[in-house]
């Protein structure tokens, strides 16, 4: 009798397993095969061809934005980090100061607030002081700015789990070393939540080259982002550049998250080598 | 001397490590949410300029003027509780809500099992949860477009298999948007789930058995009620960014349901009227957001994300 439920459990259990990955996957497999497809048609697969690649690359708005979107995300995930650390420093290390509570609750407010409110408002900021001082236009600067409020919330969150974690007694270590606090940073802290930094960097980053309300409400006129110009095109009908495009994207990600894991598992079995080879 | 100078260089150290983020929290979002404020309740501005002088300088002196007609005419435009913005805000309700719902249904089972499976495919399992978040949203919500047409794949497959004898209409309906929602949503419901459902002592479980549960009387009564947490944060982290959802509503829903993200979206730029879309943003804030805000402090503001 236990056996057989247990059958079933498991059965049911890798059947919904299954179901859900195939959901989470059908998009993905739906866009790279149909940017191999030969006509416009995106019901029937009519055959192979490369031409939506061909068209991607003629499209000079699909082009643009992606240079555009490249370096906004490149700037946003900088800034980000560097604001996100300062916030987690705070977070975990400070713990007594004025306007503290107001502090706690500013840090992660960005993630509840709708993307269209944050992205309203920061427009209503930068007209008002565009009407004020003549600066900035609503372009390059808005966007990143409008970003990094976001990227910066995500990035604070990932670096103060990994900062909250860290073991204060090698700090103290270098300390007693005859590290000064400056030393210590650098050298010890730094290398420590270096993870950390590098994983709410890419979470930023990609943030902003996937935002598309932030930045319609901030871009000016002439400045597209590479999802502003999907977002235009979606909206009209099918395109399988589009298509083309996610699928170039889909393989970078896949390749750098298999970069990543590979890293990952040889920095893994270097350390247990080293434990192994202390032990001994 | 120098330990004066010391003392003071942490000082400074330590006031600009909170200052920097501190400042730009305040520039960057408080100062905006005040100006929203500001704007909700002006008038809208002369000829083409979207709204009021924020303070009115004529006649030599400095005046504030507040204008609360726009709240009134969200909620009484066409008669007292009967405007579009109403309908865009139940409208916003319910999508999230069966938002939520669906992804609960769909993702409590999955985190469940994903934590039970076998600690060493774990991460792998778990991480192709999270691969799709790295490719963009945009593109996968676009890809919807494309099954879920009239003439689409998912249509075709059913018609060739004989399942149905003529094309159901999905996309631009209830099944789209709740389809591209649930897809969008559903990771941000699973990781809390599964962070939450794999620390889970097993023990508990077995002394449930060995004191006479069954495997689904065990469940109910241990498993979900110590998941409660889990269950809130997940459903915290779906419902919230659905209510104001922008892309997929315009991407995947229907013209006859607008939602309120929608609706501050024409204000801005079709009406190019602004303290509108102010008024109906702050409204979406304190009806919506607060609450819940409020809700999710009180039962879990130790858990984090």
């Amino acid at each position: 009798m236990k056996a057989i439920s247990r059958f079933i459990e498991k059965n049911a259990s890798h059947a919904w397993l299954g179901a859900v990955y195939l959901f989470l996957y059908i998009p993905l497999f739906f866009l790279i095969v149909f940017s191999f497809n030969s006509t416009r048609q995106d019901g029937v697969f009519t055959g192979f061809s490369l031409r939506w690649y061909a068209a991607l690359l003629d499209d000079s708005r699909l082009v643009e934005g992606f240079f555009l979107s490249l370096k906004v995300a490149l700037l946003t995930g900088t800034l980000s980090v560097i604001l996100g650390s300062f916030a987690a420093f705070v977070l975990v290390r400070y713990t007594r100061f004025s306007g503290r509570t107001l502090f706690y609750g500013l840090v992660k407010a960005p993630l509840v607030m709708p993307e269209v409110i944050i992205g309203m408002s920061l427009l209503l900021l930068m007209v008002a002081v565009q009407r004020a001082i003549g600066w900035p236009d609503r372009g390059f600067i808005t966007i990143v700015l409008g970003h990094t409020l976001l990227g910066m919330a995500y990035a604070t969150i990932v670096i103060e789990s990994r900062l909250s974690e860290m073991d204060r007694s090698i700090e103290e270590a270098a300390m007693d070393l005859g590290c000064r606090p400056m030393q210590v940073f650098f050298l010890v802290t730094l290398p420590n939540i270096a993870p950390a930094l590098v994983s709410s960097w890419l979470l930023s980053f990609t943030l902003s080259f996937d935002d598309v309300v932030i930045s319609e409400f901030l871009s000016g006129p002439g400045v597209t982002t590479l999802p502003q110009v999907i977002f235009s095109y979606a909206r009209r009908g099918v395109n399988p550049s589009i298509y083309a495009a996610a699928t170039l994207l889909i393989a970078a990600v896949s390749l750098g998250i298999i970069a990543y894991s590979v890293a990952m598992l040889r920095h893994q079995k270097r350390i247990d080598r080293d434990i192994r080879q202390a032990a001994l | 001397m120098s330990r004066l100078f010391k003392h003071l260089q942490n000082k400074l150290g330590r006031r600009f490590v909170i200052g920097v983020p501190y400042v730009w929290l305040l520039v960057f979002f408080v100062l905006p949410f005040l100006i929203l404020l500001r704007i909700s309740v002006t008038d809208m501005g002369s000829g083409i300029d979207p709204f009021a002088p924020l303070l009115d300088t004529s006649g030599g002196s400095w005046r504030l003027v507040l204008k609360l007609q726009n709240y009134l005419s969200v909620f009484t435009d066409a008669g007292p509780g009967n405007t579009i913005y109403v309908d865009a805000y139940k409208t916003s309700l319910k999508y999230a809500l069966l938002t939520t719902l669906f992804c609960l249904v769909v993702g409590y089972p999955f985190a469940y099992f994903l934590a039970r499976a076998k600690a060493s495919i774990r991460p792998a399992l778990l991480m192709l949860v999270m691969l799709p978040f790295w490719t963009s949203f945009l593109l996968r919500v676009y890809a919807w477009k494309g099954i879920l047409a009239d003439q689409g794949v998912l249509n075709n497959l059913l018609l060739w298999l004989g399942i149905i004898n003529q094309p159901l209409v999905m996309l631009y309906t209830d099944v789209s948007m709740l389809v591209g929602m649930t897809y969008v949503y559903l990771p941000f419901m699973i990781l809390p789930l599964y962070a939450n459902l794999v620390k889970m002592d097993v023990r508990l479980l077995e002394a449930a058995h060995d004191l006479g549960a069954s495997a689904w009387k065990a469940f109910w009564l241990v498993t979900v009620p110590l998941s409660k947490s889990g269950i809130v944060a997940g459903c915290m982290l779906v419902f919230i960014p659905a209510v104001g959802e922008f892309v997929i509503p315009s991407l995947l829903g229907g013209a006859e349901n607008i939602m309120i993200g929608r609706v501050v979206w024409d204000e801005m730029f079709s009406s190019n009227n602004w303290p509108r879309a102010a008024s109906v943003s702050v409204v979406m804030i304190v009806v919506i957001l607060l609450p819940l805000a409020w809700y999710y402090r009180r039962t879990s503001g130790h858990l984090d994300r």
